[in-house]
Order: structure tokens, then C-alpha cells, then sequence
């Protein structure tokens, strides 16, 4: 060994771990630049609506090209209503199909399952809005959508929700479409948070004769609750953003409506179908605008999914 | 009047009949939108569809010119967003135990992970497309590039973190320095997961449809230009999808059983690698 | 507290060394010295500090945000806690083998040339005769010469451990820290490796620790006992195991402790 070449080998290893080093640091900031980018070009593109509509932007359910006159609220009405539909079919389900993957399950059956569950999650988006358009919304328009207004819509108070004209296209219908979406989504992660509950709390409940529906309820639950409640956030977050599986059954009509039979628009679906036709200065601020509110609440609701998930993980890590 | 017994062994039964449902419920949708798929796609598939550009209604075509498409913008997507997410990955899990930099790298990325990706599209579309004046494969690769970061920095996170220290310390022990322990060690190691998860983000976004409609859009002919519109297979299953031409419609079926497939294949494939470089170890 | 012993030809020598995790003291005043080409031994129960003590040799520690090390390492006149020691090498100086077994992801030539390569530019042949010799060494060669492309993952824990030992004597470092070495392996590996380190010693200074008293007694020239981060008694082995000094020493040895 030859003194001086180690010692100028060294020297070059410090440097290229140095090197290495401000690679890898340059690209994880480069995460936080893209945010940055994200939110700074989309304030940047929106600033002529802001600067004409102000807060009215938010509560106008007006959106006239012809006379330039945007409001955000159907879209961001549509938006909500369609992901809380989403949802509330999505939780129920979910949380059987986690039950199932979990506790019921033969162990042959459990990984197959479990990856059938994940590939419904991994069908590309506009496949499940093409099937939703030609498959779903006929047979919906035909079967269901009479049903409900019939027997659902003749109640009184909340009739009104559930009368209307039995397109298929409508609310109602991309919730729907949404909630077999995200299904795969909560239930994995609701999965995923049920199988790191310690063995010996279980069998602790089953020892002393709980029945498995009350060890999942008394025991599983209380244990990953903010889990559970990660994994749904997450799901919403999912929810509000997509696009194509909701803009072809949504109808992509501005106005608002009291029933979830009538077609509406969400903020996704305005983007998809007008942003490239869009003509004027302010009509494109406006749809960015819609982009940059869509970015926000999606901000906020996975911010609290991704907090909870870490609370979660920190509650096990003490545990261990 | 029933006694407890009976009454909490009702209620066991109840419920697991009702996740046994949900079970079945959530395998009916994609057992009814594969059929669905099969059914409409199989019989469109022709070998046209390889062989010609997307026709203007009334006449034959195909998808080829959409297929290539696809293809270049998710290799070079791939490509872009690849090394990038496995530089930031290594820093979160390798060097990032001090500072401010990791944790909130990493509470973004879990954010942009699932961030919708329509707005990603329009914001290829402000910081590019606005300043070229026409859309473009590279704009459309670029906002591919940029929904597989995050899903990159994820996995190599997480794969490495499944690495045991002792290898890492072992590699130290021969004053290996740390460029050299993660480069031929550690990322070596976490090799199979890395890879598994860049599958799962080609599978993820061969199959985006919103970022590229800003971005690349579409084009009706033959074009390997990046710097031109390009045809993609998810634009041009929405745009004949919901036209009203029943042969642009048979198209779009055949387009989307193909994305479907191969999207599912890579997903299972990349589980079955997975799975076979985990049980070798 | 510490009961020391000169050495007449110490390698490394150890003064007032204190440790730290975060605010834990784990190691406490140690003052103690490593005889050249002899086999040390460290011996105490869990959490006594002796894997941490070892670890500071090659400030393997220095992995770690929270670990810090105050007081003085002597390695051949160097103090090798000096924040400017260049610490690559002073690993290849100073060799290491774990408790488990930690073969690279890569072929078992491979495996031996990585260290190799990361201080000397050997030809093909001379990286040839490298692998062969510490293959030899560490008495691997018989078993693995007509499979050297294949992964060093599959082959069995002992052959993994002496592949390691291998892979840690290639680099030719002049000390050699063995971190329970034998602690995941059958006992037939274990004898392999006992009769190793005893073959090794002719080359290398050797500092082993083992929860096995036994074996701290069969391969070992001196003995340290620690206990709760001090260093309680430390003398040649024979001393230690047949007629030591502190009464917890003797009843740790004579498993009265605890």
C-alpha cells in the first residue's frame, strides 16, 4: 500500500460522499420545492379570478362564460356530496372486507383475496368511468333510479333528495362509482392497521369467551381507531381528486340541485371537461382557481389522514 | 324472551355474514367490470388496432399512434421520475435521522402521493405548456414523471428501512464510506422492493388520464416528436368513449381492456416478484 | 472500581472512556488495554456494556446521532476518538464481525473483494489469490471454492459467519472485534469458529464478546468482566475463571449472580 495514493483515495471517498450526499439531500428537497411550485403556479394562474370574484368566487353557483360571471359552489358542492356518498357506502364495506381479510378468512384464501381487493384499486380510473357511462348508469337509470323515486322519494323531508328524472346520469351515480373506487383503498389500509394489533390482546378477549365480532368491535377497533380513521381521510382525499371515473356519469351540469338524481359537476370533472376549450383570461383563472381549491381541501383532509396514520405508528412503536 | 348467550351469538352471526358480504360485494365489481371489459373489449381487439393510427369517425383505424404514445410518455416519465425518487428515498431513510429536512419531506410526499392528479396536469400546464404555447409529449411525461416520485420515495423508504443496521454497520466495519455501503450495499439489497415499486408506479400511471389532458393532449397521426401533441391511450379512450360514434366507441373498449390488462399484469407481476426475492432471503 | 492490569505489549489502550446514549451513561470510567496478537475477551450479563465497549474501536457508534464517546482511545499512539481520525480508515484497520451473520447482497467473491477494493487496486490475479487466502483463512476455501460466483446469501449461517470473518481478515486489519460471533450458530459451527480465532491469532489482535462463558475460557488470553457499564475485574483468563479477585466476578463465573 502506497501511503500517498490512500491518502488521495481518501480524499476523493469524502468528496464523493459528499457528493452523494447533497444528491440524495437536493432531491428530497426538491419534494417540498414541487409544493411550493404547485401551489405558487396555481395561485399565479388564478389571480385574475381572485382578483375579479374575490370570496364570492366560493359562494356564487352561477358559472357563465358568455357573460364571464364564475362561482365555484356547484362544482365544490358536487365535490363534497358525491365524496360523502363515497364514503358512506365505502366505510361499511370496507370495514367488512378488512373484518373478513383479517379474522374470517381461510389463510389459503386470504393473500388472493387480498390482491383481488388491491387490483380494484389498481383498474386505471377511466375504465371504471367508461363502465360507469355505458354498464352502470343504464341499468341504474332502468332499476334502481325508478325504485328510489317511488319509494325513497315520496318521504316526506327527505323526498326531495331522491327525486328526479332517472337518467343514471347524476350525484348519485358517481358517488357510487367513487365509493367502488376507494373501497380498495380504506379497506387496505383499515387491513394493514388490524393486523398490527398484538396476538395476545386478542386471544386475551377470545380467552375470556368474547365472541369474534365483539373482539373486533371491543378490542380491534378502540386499538386502531385512529388508524381507521386515517385510512377513511385517506380514502376521501382520493374521493375528492378524481377525475375521470366521475366526469363521465356526473353530467357535467352547473347548476345546484337538491336531488341526487339530477346530474351536477365536480371540481375534477369542470377541470377535465373545459379547461382545454376554455377561451379568455378569465375563464381559465377560474378553472385553475377551482384547481387551487381542490388542491387545498385535499391538502387539509390527507394532512390529517397522513397525522393520524403517524400517531398510530408512534402509539405502536411505544407499544413494542 | 332470549338470554344473553343467544343474543351476543346472534350478533356474531350478523356480523360476520355481513363482512362475508361485503367480501363478495367488493369482488362483484371487479369481477362485473372485468366481464364487462372482456366483453366489449375482446371483440374490437383486431389486429388493426396495432397496426393503424386512430381514424377520424366513419372509417377503419386503430390505436397504434396512442400505444407508442403511451408508451414513450411513460418510459420517459419512468425515467425522469426514477432516479429522483430514489436519491430522496435513500436520504429519508440513510442520511436524514437529524434536521428538520426528513420529517417534513416526508409528511409532503405522503401528501403528493395521493394528491389529485388533475392538478398536477395543470400545473405542467402553468409552469410549461403556457410558456411553449402547445401542448406536448414532453409536458405529458413530465407530469407523468412527477406522479411517480413520490411512489418511488415511498417504496426505497421503506425498503430500505427493512434493511437490518448490522449490514449497513457491516459495511462501515471494512471503512467502506457511506456512498459506497449505500450504492453496493443497502439500495443493493432493497433491490427486489425498489424495483417492485417502480412497477406499481409504471402500472399507476400508463393508466392517468387527467395529467395528460393539459399536457400531451392528443394527436390524431403518427407522431414519435415529444415536442409535438401526442396521442395516448387514456386521452383517447375518453375522447371516443364519449363521442358519439359507435365505431370510436368500439375503439375505446378495445383501448381499454388493453390498459386494463397490462396495467393488472404489471401489478401482479410486480407482487409475484415481491414475493419470490422475499422468501429467497 | 476498575481493577487493571498492565499488559506488556498493549495494542490498544483504553483511558477514562465514558459513554453515552442520549443521557445514558452506559459505560463508565473504563480504563483497560488489549495485548497485541492475543485474544481478549469481554464477559458480563445483558446489558453490562460490552458490545457497546467493543463498538467503540472502530466508532462503530458513530452511526448514530445519539451515541457519543468522551476519553481517550490509543490505538499504536493514535487516539483514534480524535473527531479528526478519518474514521473509513480506521475501519479498515480495525476489522469487525457481528452477531448474526451480514453477507452482502452479492456473490461470495464479491463479498471479500468489496472491502478489498475499497483500499487497494489489485490486479485480477492478485484479487484471485486475496479471496483464496482469506477464504483459507477462515477455513471457508474447501466449501466454497467451485461456487464463488454464487450469492453469499445462500449458503448456511456458519458458512455465512466464516464467510464474514473472511470478508473482515481480507482487508488485512491489524485488529479484529468479534461481536458475540457465535450466538445465532448450531454448536459444530461454533467449534469452527472457536478453532479460527485460536488460528487467528497468530495475525490479528483479537477482542471477543460472548455471553458464553465457556467459551470466553477456552479461546481467550485475558478476561474483562463488566457489569452495569463498569469494567469490574480484568485479568489473563486462567486468573479471572480459577481465582478472581472481586466477589461479583466469582459469582457471576460460578452463576450465583442474580
Amino acid at each position: 500500500m502506497s501511503g500517498f495514493l490512500q491518502e488521495a483515495r481518501l480524499k476523493r471517498q469524502v468528496w464523493l460522499d459528499m457528493l452523494f450526499r447533497g444528491m440524495t439531500r437536493a432531491s428530497a428537497f426538491g419534494v417540498l420545492v414541487l409544493l411550493a411550485a404547485i401551489i405558487g403556479s396555481l395561485v399565479i394562474g388564478s389571480m385574475p379570478a381572485i382578483q375579479a370574484f374575490g370570496f364570492n368566487f366560493l359562494i356564487n353557483d352561477s358559472w357563465n362564460p358568455v357573460t364571464e360571471n364564475f362561482g365555484a359552489l356547484v362544482p365544490i358542492v358536487g365535490t363534497l356530496v358525491t365524496s360523502g356518498i363515497a364514503l358512506l357506502i365505502a366505510i361499511p364495506v370496507s370495514f367488512g372486507i378488512a373484518i373478513f381479510l383479517t379474522e374470517l378468512s381461510p389463510q389459503a384464501l386470504r393473500r388472493p383475496l387480498g390482491i383481488a381487493i388491491e387490483l380494484l384499486a389498481g383498474i386505471p380510473s377511466i375504465i371504471y368511468g367508461m363502465w360507469g357511462l355505458f354498464v352502470f348508469a343504464p341499468l341504474f337509470a332502468e332499476h334502481i333510479e325508478p325504485w328510489i323515486n317511488d319509494h325513497l322519494g315520496t318521504i316526506p323531508m327527505i323526498g326531495a333528495f331522491f327525486s328526479g328524472p332517472p337518467m343514471g346520469i347524476s350525484i348519485l351515480t358517481a358517488g357510487i362509482i367513487l365509493a367502488i373506487m376507494v373501497i380498495p383503498f380504506i379497506a387496505s389500509v383499515m387491513r394493514d392497521v388490524f393486523e398490527v394489533v398484538p396476538a395476545m390482546l386478542k386471544e386475551s378477549a377470545y380467552g375470556v369467551g368474547a365472541t369474534t365480532w365483539e373482539v373486533v368491535t371491543k378490542v380491534v377497533l378502540p386499538y386502531t381507531r385512529i388508524g381507521v380513521v386515517g385510512g377513511i381521510m385517506l380514502g376521501l382525499g382520493r374521493a375528492l381528486g378524481e377525475t375521470m371515473a366521475v366526469t363521465f356519469v356526473i353530467g357535467n351540469a352547473h347548476k345546484l340541485s337538491m336531488s341526487l338524481l339530477e346530474p351536477g359537476n365536480s371540481i375534477a370533472s369542470a377541470l377535465a371537461n373545459e379547461f382545454t376549450e376554455a377561451d379568455g383570461e378569465l375563464y381559465t383563472a377560474s378553472l385553475i382557481e377551482l384547481g387551487l381549491i381542490l388542491f387545498f381541501i385535499t391538502f387539509v383532509v390527507l394532512s390529517i389522514a397522513r397525522y393520524m396514520l403517524y400517531q398510530l405508528s408512534k402509539q405502536e412503536g411505544k407499544a413494542s | 324472551m332470549i338470554d344473553i348467550y343467544t343474543r351476543r351469538r346472534i350478533t356474531n352471526r350478523l356480523g360476520l355474514i355481513v363482512s362475508v358480504l361485503a367480501m363478495a360485494f367488493g369482488l362483484f365489481w371487479l369481477g362485473w367490470i372485468l366481464f364487462t371489459l372482456l366483453n366489449h373489449g375482446l371483440p374490437a381487439l383486431t389486429s388493426t388496432v396495432f397496426t393503424q393510427m386512430t381514424p377520424p369517425p366513419g372509417s377503419d383505424g386503430g390505436l397504434l399512434n396512442a400505444i407508442v404514445g403511451t408508451l414513450m410518455m411513460t418510459i420517459v416519465g419512468t425515467l425522469i421520475g426514477t432516479p429522483i425518487g430514489i436519491l430522496a428515498g435513500t436520504y429519508l431513510a440513510e442520511f436524514g435521522q437529524r434536521g428538520w429536512l426528513a420529517p417534513i419531506t416526508r409528511f409532503i410526499n405522503d401528501i403528493l402521493l395521493s394528491a389529485p392528479s388533475i392538478v398536477i396536469g395543470l400545473f405542467v400546464y402553468e409552469v410549461y405548456v403556457v410558456h411553449i404555447r402547445h401542448f406536448s409529449g414532453w409536458a405529458g411525461a413530465l407530469a407523468l414523471a412527477i406522479i411517480v416520485i413520490p411512489i418511488v420515495i415511498r417504496t426505497t423508504e421503506n425498503m430500505l428501512r427493512l434493511i437490518p443496521n448490522t449490514l449497513r454497520e457491516a459495511a462501515a466495519a471494512l471503512g467502506a464510506p457511506q456512498w459506497k455501503t449505500v450504492n453496493f450495499v443497502t439500495l443493493r439489497a432493497a433491490r427486489a422492493g425498489i424495483i417492485t415499486g417502480v412497477m406499481l408506479a409504471i402500472a399507476r400511471i400508463s393508466g392517468e388520464t387527467a395529467p395528460l389532458l393539459f399536457t400531451a393532449l392528443n394527436n390524431q397521426f403518427w407522431n414519435a416528436d415529444m415536442e409535438n401533441p401526442m396521442a395516448n391511450l387514456p386521452v383517447v379512450i375518453f375522447q371516443f368513449a364519449m363521442s358519439p360514434y359507435e365505431d370510436w366507441q368500439r375503439l375505446a373498449w378495445a383501448g381499454a381492456l388493453l390498459i386494463t390488462f397490462s396495467v393488472l399484469t404489471l401489478n401482479i407481476l410486480a407482487r409475484i416478484l415481491f414475493r419470490q426475492s422475499a422468501s429467497n432471503h | 472500581m476498575n481493577s487493571t492490569m498492565n499488559i506488556v505489549n498493549p495494542k490498544v489502550t483504553v483511558r477514562n472512556l465514558n459513554f453515552y446514549y442520549g443521557n445514558f451513561l452506559a459505560l463508565k470510567d473504563i480504563n483497560m488495554e488489549i495485548a497485541e496478537k492475543m485474544v481478549t475477551a469481554f464477559i458480563g450479563p445483558s446489558g453490562c456494556g460490552k458490545s457497546t465497549l467493543l463498538r467503540t474501536f472502530n466508532r462503530m457508534y458513530q452511526l448514530y446521532p445519539q451515541q457519543k464517546a468522551t476519553g481517550q482511545i490509543i490505538l499504536d499512539g493514535d487516539n483514534i476518538l480524535d473527531p479528526k481520525q478519518d474514521l473509513n480508515r480506521l475501519r479498515a484497520k480495525v476489522g469487525m464481525v457481528f452477531q448474526k451473520p451480514t453477507p452482502f447482497p452479492m456473490s461470495i467473491y464479491d463479498n471479500i473483494a468489496f472491502g478489498v477494493k475499497l483500499y487497494e487496486s489489485l490486479s485480477g490475479s492478485e484479487m484471485d489469490e486475496r479471496v483464496e487466502w482469506a477464504l483459507k483463512k477462515a477455513a471457508l476455501w474447501g466449501e466454497v471454492k467451485d461456487k464463488l460466483k454464487q450469492s453469499g446469501t445462500g449458503l448456511s449461517g456458519g458458512q455465512q459467519q466464516r464467510l464474514c470473518i473472511a470478508r473482515a481478515i481480507a482487508v488485512k486489519p491489524e485488529v479484529l472485534l468479534l461481536d458475540e460471533p457465535t450466538s445465532a450458530l448450531d454448536p459444530i459451527s461454533t467449534a469452527h469458529i472457536e478453532k479460527l480465532i485460536d488460528e487467528l491469532k497468530v495475525d490479528f489482535t483479537i477482542a471477543i464478546v460472548t455471553h458464553n462463558m465457556q467459551q470466553a475460557a477456552r479461546v481467550s488470553d485475558y478476561t474483562a468482566y463488566m457489569y452495569l457499564g463498569d469494567l469490574v475485574e480484568f485479568s489473563d483468563t486462567s486468573t479471572i475463571f480459577t481465582n478472581p479477585s472481586k466477589k461479583e466476578t466469582e459469582d457471576y463465573i460460578t452463576g450465583r449472580f442474580g
